[in-house]
């Protein structure tokens, strides 16, 4: 077993980073960052294949989300730590959905130990979204709980108070490189960016964004977020969109995401066998008109891992 | 008030199935306010029982009502017209607590639900009851608008909206509201969004039903009355 950093110290330094992806940031360079989705039994050759052949040698570090959109599937400690062991570095995404604070700290804790850095702190969609709708819904904490969480571990402690009602004091802390979501292009944004300023206040490093098309709304909500001292590196989401219905399904169903025409068009009007290539040049298209607004583009290519490459060349990076 | 709404007729007829004299027992509090288990309601469901305990074959089972002012209080379970123990079974169409306290009070008796106790709600409209309480014993409503994050919001988050809302709609459902969203909605006509943008503290649910469990409320001045009623 190739188990990493079991015995690594905690850096002295706070602003040391602890992860590739925290100094890629640091050393200001633009960072692009991928994403895999566990599978739904155990057959996991599939995505650590990918993972491999197509993200290792281009992205800093990679997603791997946390039962998405709230459908059971293996989860992302056990993927995220496989990748460690295969020198990718992941993003540990975690949802407040399925585990209430006791389960949240304990996995932090075990992630650490795992050898994961970088964890993403995301509510996590209701399980009425998902394929056991039946299920109980935790939510003990939300994202902003979660984030404190974790500064809370950093700190040396956890949550919760010994019998004469102090701290508990954690034998051996972690420190995590952390993350937060946010929707750039919500029909309403001031509700998000004062959200945005409580995750960055309860802890969050860096923000991975829903999926943004417009790269106009988007200059202005990261006009909006510095200008009230929101100063955290923001990776735009790209959602690769592969066909024209893809992208009206986006329209009508996902939240804070507007798809214009002109990327609705060029789909539609792209033969079968285009239709790849213009996807990936609407990607690279997208990244190069919003990268001098950011720090970086967070790539969601659902199952197209294979177009990572060719998205970052097309986007001139 | 407590709002319950009525169990599908299968689940019904099946439940009373192995009996023949029932008593459909109503109950005169909230569940009379929200039309499904007051005394009109009980007359109906009784004539729906006998239809179709007959249609089954089954014309001899006896169908009574009955009805007192509140079923989750001891004093008025005098006015029961006969003791809940002379019945095969007793469906009681009052809420959860009706249904436990009866069969507490008559140890004999299979009192069986005929509701589904659903939630603490205001009459927003005529025939529309919306739920307004999560009675998690410990309420947010002076920062938050009065608007109850843990029961407005699908997921209880206490701090501000998810990335699921849409024009003001939740992620679950487009026809109910983000309740996050009719909190900051709230707040900013206030002029108090400075209460949106409090980072809370992790809620105490330990104040909650699934914290310590049964939770009881004492009047100490009360007591004579509650060692009555125990
Ligand atoms: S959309 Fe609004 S009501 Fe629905 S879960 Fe998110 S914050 Fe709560």
């Amino acid at each position: 077993m190739t188990t990493t950093a079991l015995n690594e110290n905690t850096p002295v330094n706070p602003n040391e980073p602890v992860s590739r992806l925290q100094r890629e940031f640091q050393a200001g360079h633009f960072v692009v960052s991928g994403e895999i989705g566990p599978p739904k039994g155990t057959s996991i050759e599939k995505c650590l294949h990918e993972a491999e052949e197509y993200l290792k040698h281009t992205v800093v570090a990679v997603n791997v989300t946390d039962i998405q959109t709230a459908v059971m599937r293996t989860g992302s400690m056990a993927i995220s730590h496989m990748l460690v062991d295969r020198g990718i570095e992941p993003i540990f995404q975690m949802v407040t959905r399925d585990r209430n604070r006791l389960a949240l700290q304990s996995d932090l804790l075990s992630a650490w130990c795992l050898g994961i850095r970088n964890v993403l702190a995301l509510t996590g969609d209701h399980v009425a979204m998902g394929d056991h709708a039946d299920a109980k819904p935790v939510f003990d904490l939300d994202s902003v709980g979660l984030l404190r969480a974790m500064t809370t571990l950093e700190n040396g402690s956890d949550m919760g108070l010994d019998a004469k009602g102090n701290a508990n004091v954690l034998e051996g802390s972690p420190k995590f490189f952390k993350g937060c979501c946010v929707t750039p292009c919500a029909d309403e944004v001031e509700p998000q960016i004062l959200k945005l300023q409580m995750k960055v206040a309860a802890g969050a490093q860096y923000v991975q964004t829903q999926a943004v098309y417009e790269p106009a709304a988007f200059e202005k909500f990261m006009t909006e977020i510095r200008k009230r001292g929101i100063n955290v590196p923001v990776l735009v989401g790209i959602v690769q969109l592969k066909t024209a219905g893809m992208g009206k399904y986006m329209n009508t169903s996902v939240p804070g995401v507007k798809v214009p025409d002109w990327i609705l068009k060029k789909l539609t009007d792209a033969s079968k066998e285009d239709r790849q290539k213009i996807s990936i040049d609407i990607c690279g298209q997208l990244v190069r008109e919003m990268k001098d607004m950011c720090q970086g583009a967070h790539l969601m290519t659902l199952g197209w891992d294979h177009c990572v490459p060719d998205i970052i060349k097309a986007a001139g990076l | 008030m407590i709002v319950a709404d009525r169990k599908p007729m299968e689940e019904i007829l099946a439940m009373l199935a192995p009996y023949k004299r029932v008593l459909v027992l109503a109950c005169g509090g909230c569940v009379t306010v929200c039309v499904s288990g007051g005394e009109k309601q009980a007359d109906l469901l009784a004539s729906q029982l006998k239809l179709a305990a007959a249609a089954a074959g089954r014309a001899d089972v006896q169908f009574d009502v009955d009805c007192i002012t509140r079923q989750c209080d001891r004093e008025f379970a005098a006015m029961l017209k006969k003791p809940l123990d002379q019945y095969d079974a007793v469906l009681s169409i009052a809420c959860g607590v009706g249904v436990g306290f009866m069969s507490e009070l008559a140890p004999q008796a299979t009192v069986l639900p005929g509701l589904n106790t659903t939630s603490y709600d205001a009459s927003t409209a005529k025939g529309v009851w919306q739920e307004y309480c999560g009675g998690c014993g410990d309420c947010l409503l002076a920062e938050t608008g009065g608007i109850c994050p843990i029961v407005r919001c699908s997921k209880g988050l206490t701090n501000g909206t998810c990335g699921g809302t849409k024009t003001g709609k939740c992620e679950v459902s487009k026809d109910m509201d983000c309740g996050w969203y009719l909190i900051f909605k709230k707040l900013q006509a206030a002029g108090k969004l400075e209460l949106y943008t409090k980072v809370r503290p992790a809620k105490k649910w330990s104040k909650d039903r699934n914290g310590k469990g049964a939770r009881r409320l004492t009047h100490k001045e009360l007591m004579e009355t509650e060692e009555f009623s125990k």
